[in-house]
């Protein structure tokens, strides 16, 4: 590295300088999971063509060599993986064969469903999970931990897509508590497209009718989503904590005459917090792969019911941008443990 | 002494449930006391209940731990009061030093934070007058740059160190009482000897009395005024430290003694006690030493002797008593 570079990059902060670091492997790691990602699509057995034009039209090798021609196909395999790649540093996913619209423009609209599904999720699985494991910790062996174990056993034991389906027939079908499926109730309009999170659009603009529905229709599914979540916390939380309070310095705090409170806050989930937040991000990571099943059976119109629709017509630039926005995902909230890590934890931030 | 001792423990016997759902009893009618200004040194070996007997004078048993007996601080008898009123004992009137300050300092609170949540939460004071209150201590402990150190975090101090803001942090509230338990086992012999000198400085200087609980009798006679020795559960010897250390007159306390190692000409002598000591789940019949003492008799197996006073000041648990005049 030249000089002056490299003074300029150890005059940055140690923080700075870490996430930069990481930023740069990140990409790196896109650019793998570009490979892999094209490579799959080429083993797996199927014929895009017939699955884009049908029956008829793919028993005609002249509309075919049309089609093959149109979307690059015909080219050979490295060469159309350097095109595929030249392209996407400039922000060009490929059309996709099955909608005929750029890849980038459909990823963004589906992308925020899901995030706005799996944000509120996870947000309530964090609430949910560490609450309750507290809870549990702090009785250890009595009745609340009994109770809350058999219930975070089971959250991490429902199958998703059971889950999904019983809940739907329960709360729509059986109860009417919830409004159904899809994002907003039949014929209410979407709010203005600023963040592409129809709560947090509505709530932007005022419109509270839309808020109230938009928020009816994500309450089930994100809870739903939230289940396997809020049992893993739950039961991490308890064991971290567990191992927490036998620490000399939790004694320590309690022979300084400390409220129980304040022992359990301070002393005990603050050190438990940083391996929660490890385990939470791991967690995260699970939740996208539940979002598909969820998805598909609530008619969430996400990213999981693009990647199956995709999968289903061998869409093969659909499939490989929701293979990298995912992985793009799992490596930026990989980032954000490590950063969360380096500051609830002063010996990491400090060394 | 004439005066009413600082804290005097009356008859006091611990329970705890046991792993067959009977009761195992680590302390068993145990007396001592302390006076202003006095530094009591309690030994024994692991699992004589030295510390839990420790741990009594905070409220802070082991979960299911029963006591029984007094313990009579300031005019009040600490075993009646409700739990919300030992609290507020902890820490302000009675603090706690523990053995290893590489984990008895929370490694994610800052200095000044772990210095200032009990003053805070005892006196109500605000943050700047409990941080001056911080830098004022860890200059009485010998920290350097103490304003700056307040900013930092316990992995980045060395074990000695640790354990001076330990005392620091034990000291904040102006305790009557500094319980030490092995405040020096985990260290450095060199870093040992300034910490001992500390704990003496501080006994002057504060006029603090202090339970050092101990193995460590080289520890004990550099620092005690009068030595408890325990063993199995109960007290087997008292006296002041020049009487016990120099004519023990229990067994007991000439064995650990003797397990000391000696100057002897050139060589060290060292003489191992025989045997282990016993579990509190299963202790002999009779005197539990009996099993390990070389001067036991037939009636040792039989009675447990009691506590009865040999001297003036001097107390031993013995039926045979066979070391009159016998130097250590």
């Amino acid at each position: 590295m030249q000089q002056p570079i490299k003074r300029a990059w150890y005059a940055l902060p140690s923080l700075v300088r870490f996430i930069l670091r990481r930023l740069a492997i990140g990409v790196l790691l896109c650019v793998g999971v570009t490979l892999v990602s094209f490579t799959l699509t080429q083993i797996v057995p199927g014929d895009p063509v017939a699955a884009s034009l049908g029956d008829q039209a793919s028993s005609d090798p002249e509309t075919v060599a049309a089609f093959r021609q149109r979307f690059g196909l015909d080219k050979p395999l490295p060469e159309q993986y350097l095109i595929y790649v030249t392209n996407l540093a400039q922000g060009n996913f490929g059309e996709s064969l099955q909608t005929r619209r750029p890849v980038a423009d459909d990823l963004a609209k589906y992308m925020s469903a899901t995030i706005e599904l799996s944000l509120v999720a996870m947000t309530f699985a964090m609430l949910a999970g560490v609450a309750l494991g507290i809870i549990a910790a702090v009785n250890r062996d009595r009745w609340p931990d009994q109770v809350i174990r058999v219930i975070s056993l089971a959250g991490v034991s429902v199958p998703t897509f059971w889950l999904s389906l019983v809940c739907l027939y329960v709360f729509f079908f059986q109860l009417g508590w919830s409004p159904g499926v899809g994002r907003l109730s039949p014929g209410a309009a979407a709010p203005m497209n600023l963040t592409g999170l129809y709560t947090v659009d509505a709530l932007l603009t005022g419109n509270w009718k839309t808020l109230g529905s938009a928020l009816a229709h994500l309450a089930l599914p994100a809870m739903v989503l939230a289940i396997y979540t809020i049992g893993a916390i739950t039961r991490f939380t308890r064991a971290a904590m567990l191992d927490a309070f036998q620490q000399d310095y939790v004694r320590a705090a309690r022979a300084k005459g400390m409220p129980e409170r304040t022992v359990v806050m301070r002393h005990v989930l603050r050190p438990a917090l940083a391996s929660i937040i490890t385990v939470s991000g791991m967690a995260f990571g699970r939740m996208l792969g539940g979002a598909v099943l969820v998805e598909s059976v609530f008619s969430w119109p996400g990213l999981g019911e693009y990647a199956y629709r995709s999968a289903l017509a061998l869409d093969l630039r659909a499939i490989m941008g929701v293979s990298l926005v995912i992985a793009a995902v799992y490596i930026l909230v990989n980032l954000l443990v490590d950063i969360l890590y380096a500051i609830v934890d002063p010996r990491i931030r400090l060394s | 002494m004439s005066e009413a001792p600082l804290v005097s423990i009356e008859n006091l016997t611990i329970s705890l449930p046991g792993n067959d759902g009977g009761r195992l009893f680590p302390v068993r009618d145990v007396s001592l006391s302390i006076g202003a200004g006095e530094i009591v040194g309690l030994a024994g070996e692991s699992g004589s209940g030295k510390t839990i007997t420790a741990l009594s004078l905070l409220g802070l048993l082991p979960p299911g731990g029963r006591m029984s007996g007094h313990i009579r601080f300031g005019g009040q008898d600490l075993l009646t009061l409700p739990p919300r009123a030992i609290a507020d004992v902890r820490g302000r009137d009675i603090a706690m030093v523990f053995q290893d300050p590489m984990t008895a300092l929370h490694p994610m609170l800052s200095i000044e934070k772990q210095l200032t949540e009990h003053l805070r939460h005892h006196r109500g004071i605000d943050a700047r007058a409990a941080r001056t209150r911080a830098i004022e201590l860890l200059e009485l402990v010998r920290i350097p740059d103490a304003a700056r150190a307040l900013k930092r975090y316990p992995h980045q101090f060395s074990g000695g160190m640790r354990q001076r803001i330990a005392i620091a942090i034990a000291l904040c509230c102006e305790p009557q009482l500094l319980i030490a338990d092995e405040p020096t086992t985990a260290l450095d012999v060199t870093v040992q000897a300034g910490i001992l000198r500390l704990l003496q400085q501080l006994r002057g200087e504060l006029g603090l009395s202090v339970l050092l609980i101990t193995h460590d009798m080289g520890v004990m006679s550099a620092l005690s005024d009068r030595v408890v020795i325990m063993y199995a559960g109960r007290v087997v010897e008292t006296g002041t430290r020049t009487d016990v250390l120099q004519h023990p007159r229990h067994p007991y306390t000439h064995s650990l003694l003797g397990a000391l190692p000696h100057e002897h000409g050139d060589d060290m002598l060292l003489q191992p006690m025989r045997g282990t000591p016993p579990s509190i789940g299963a202790l002999p019949p009779g005197c539990p030493f009996h099993p390990r003492c070389d001067w036991a008799e037939a009636r040792c197996r039989d009675i447990e002797p009691g506590l009865h006073a040999v001297e003036p000041n001097r107390a031993i648990a013995c039926v045979v008593d066979p070391l009159v005049g016998v130097p250590a």
